[in-house]
């Protein structure tokens, strides 16, 4: 057993963590699908999928075994490389985020210490796979679905990364450790109210969940981006969307609710509820809000949350000063 | 570290070479957009993180969002068809001549004294460029920062949709 040695052993405990930690993303992404159709049958008065098993509960495989087995078509007058492309893009950039997101004080899959930058950076790429996706598909109502979630993403992400800079001074780090660790006595959700809230809307609209779902707009874009997607390639748009929802739960509940603090109740056990009421509030918004107009969005990013989080900013970095911490 | 940095710039110099070869207008943009983030990995494989993260948030993330933007808006035709007038020598003599002269000088200066340079990926924190950059640099820091708000400012007075006030009875909205 010499080529035992502690060193493979944590390489080979670090690559199962991030097995783990992936197939638990994608299968929760996926399960949301269903479990966001029986929520909104709940609070809008209806049934939603119950046909398929006890409950409706195998719903998710009968969704599965469709997309799958659906005729991947190609439109002759797309940019076929560059169609391609998209939804993967669209798939990997968000999943690969979740790089950062410490679970537990034990499980994670990078310690990296520009953290945050890196999820900026992927959402960041993010953007492309909208726009690659809308343009190639040579539709003029996929083309005007990409223009506006680009024009969208492109506005709200600019707060987004001021919204976070209020919890990183606090932390004084990047890593996402550090600011779990940070919040041992106070979560950052009470001295950083303002850099959430913008956070939150920010994170919804890049990720394009209602009520900011311009890009797909149903009734004048035919569905946007992805209208000229079929089968797997549309899949994973669709799951892509979900594994970012995820995505923004866990980093909401990460920097500013403790992460995986709490009594009682093991880490991973108040990870996951966290993550699921926000992934629940997600949910709730889309079954309680219309879509606002176009222009509203845009004009209410740029002249409501963006001063908000330069307030924000300042008044952190004042009071730090002025505390001397 | 070193495989990385190198595989990393082959990535770069192919994807330039793709951008300035192709002859569809989007695909040299998504070209231009892996060459940058080739290059932010090279910043990775030297240690500088915060460098590289940037680099994609700032080039890859924004900018260039704009130029695919504006690309996709014009929707040009890719220029088969045209003939190749860069081919001629008159297009590319002068400026490889001066391209030549600076390649001359770098290859110098790289080869004078520094051979034993290795690439080791010493970590350059985010603390480190703040303090680097507030602390001896803060005037160039500052100037750069108005430079770039007198930019906003003139961007949105050109920008801007109505005419001023005055006369505004006799433009009224353009």
């Amino acid at each position: 057993m010499s080529w035992w040695t502690p060193q493979l052993a944590a390489t080979l405990w670090a690559m199962f963590q991030a097995l783990v930690i992936l197939l638990a993303v994608v299968v929760v992404g996926a399960a949301l699908t269903v479990v966001e159709r029986r929520l909104l049958g709940l609070w809008q008065d209806r049934y939603g999928p119950n046909r398929v098993g006890p409950f409706g509960t195998l719903q998710l495989i009968a969704d599965m075994l469709k997309i799958f087995f659906k005729e991947d078509w190609t439109p002759p007058f797309a940019s076929r490389a560059l169609f391609m492309l998209a939804p993967n893009l669209a798939f990997a950039s968000l999943l690969l985020s979740f790089v950062i997101i410490p679970i537990t004080p034990g499980w994670g899959v990078a310690d990296m210490h520009i953290g945050l930058l890196f999820f900026l950076a992927l959402a960041g790429i993010n953007v492309y796979a909208v726009l690659i996706g809308g343009w190639a598909s040579g539709n003029k109502y996929a083309l005007l679905g990409a223009l506006r979630a680009s024009a969208q993403t492109l506005s709200y992400e600019v707060f987004m990364g001021l919204s976070l800079m209020g919890v990183v001074a606090m932390a004084g780090s990047f890593n996402l450790r550090d600011i779990v660790a940070a919040q041992e006595g106070l979560w950052f959700v009470i001295p950083q109210f303002l850099g959430f809230v913008t956070f939150l809307i920010a994170g919804i609209a890049v990720t394009h969940r209602h009520p900011f779902d311009q890009p797909e707009a149903e009734q004048e874009l035919a569905d946007g981006y992805h209208v000229e997607y079929s089968g797997m390639k549309f899949g994973m748009f669709f799951i892509g969307e979900y594994v970012g929802m995820v995505l923004v739960s866990a980093l909401i509940v990460t920097l500013f609710f403790g992460g995986w603090q709490g009594p009682w109740l093991p880490p991973i056990v108040w990870f996951a509820l966290k993550t699921s009421f926000f992934l629940m509030l997600f949910i709730l918004l889309r079954a309680s809000l219309p879509r606002p107009r176009y222009d509203r969005v845009m004009s209410f990013g740029w002249r409501v949350c963006l001063p908000l989080t330069l307030v924000n900013l300042l008044a952190t970095g004042a009071v730090l000063l002025l505390t001397g911490s | 570290m070193e495989l990385g940095f190198y595989l990393s710039g082959l990535v770069a110099v192919l994807a330039t070479v793709g951008l300035i070869s192709g002859s569809s207008p989007v695909h040299a943009v998504v070209y231009l957009i892996v060459s940058l983030i080739a290059v932010a990995l090279v910043f990775f494989a030297l240690g500088a993180p915060f460098a590289g993260a940037l680099e994609i948030i700032v080039y890859a993330g924004a900018i260039m969002v704009l130029f695919v933007f504006v690309v996709m808006m014009l929707n040009l035709r890719p220029e088969a068809k045209r003939d190749p007038l860069w081919l001629r020598p008159g297009y590319w003599l002068g400026p490889s001549l001066l391209a030549l002269v600076l390649l001359v000088a770098l290859v110098a200066l790289i080869s004078d004294g520094q051979a034993g340079m290795t690439i080791d990926g010493e970590l350059i924190t985010a603390r480190d460029i703040g303090l680097t950059l507030f602390g001896p640099w803060l005037i160039v820091v500052e100037l750069a920062a108005i430079l770039l708000l007198a930019a906003l400012v003139t961007a949105s007075h050109v920008g801007r949709r109505n005419k001023p006030r005055g006369n505004r009875n006799r433009g009224g909205t353009r």
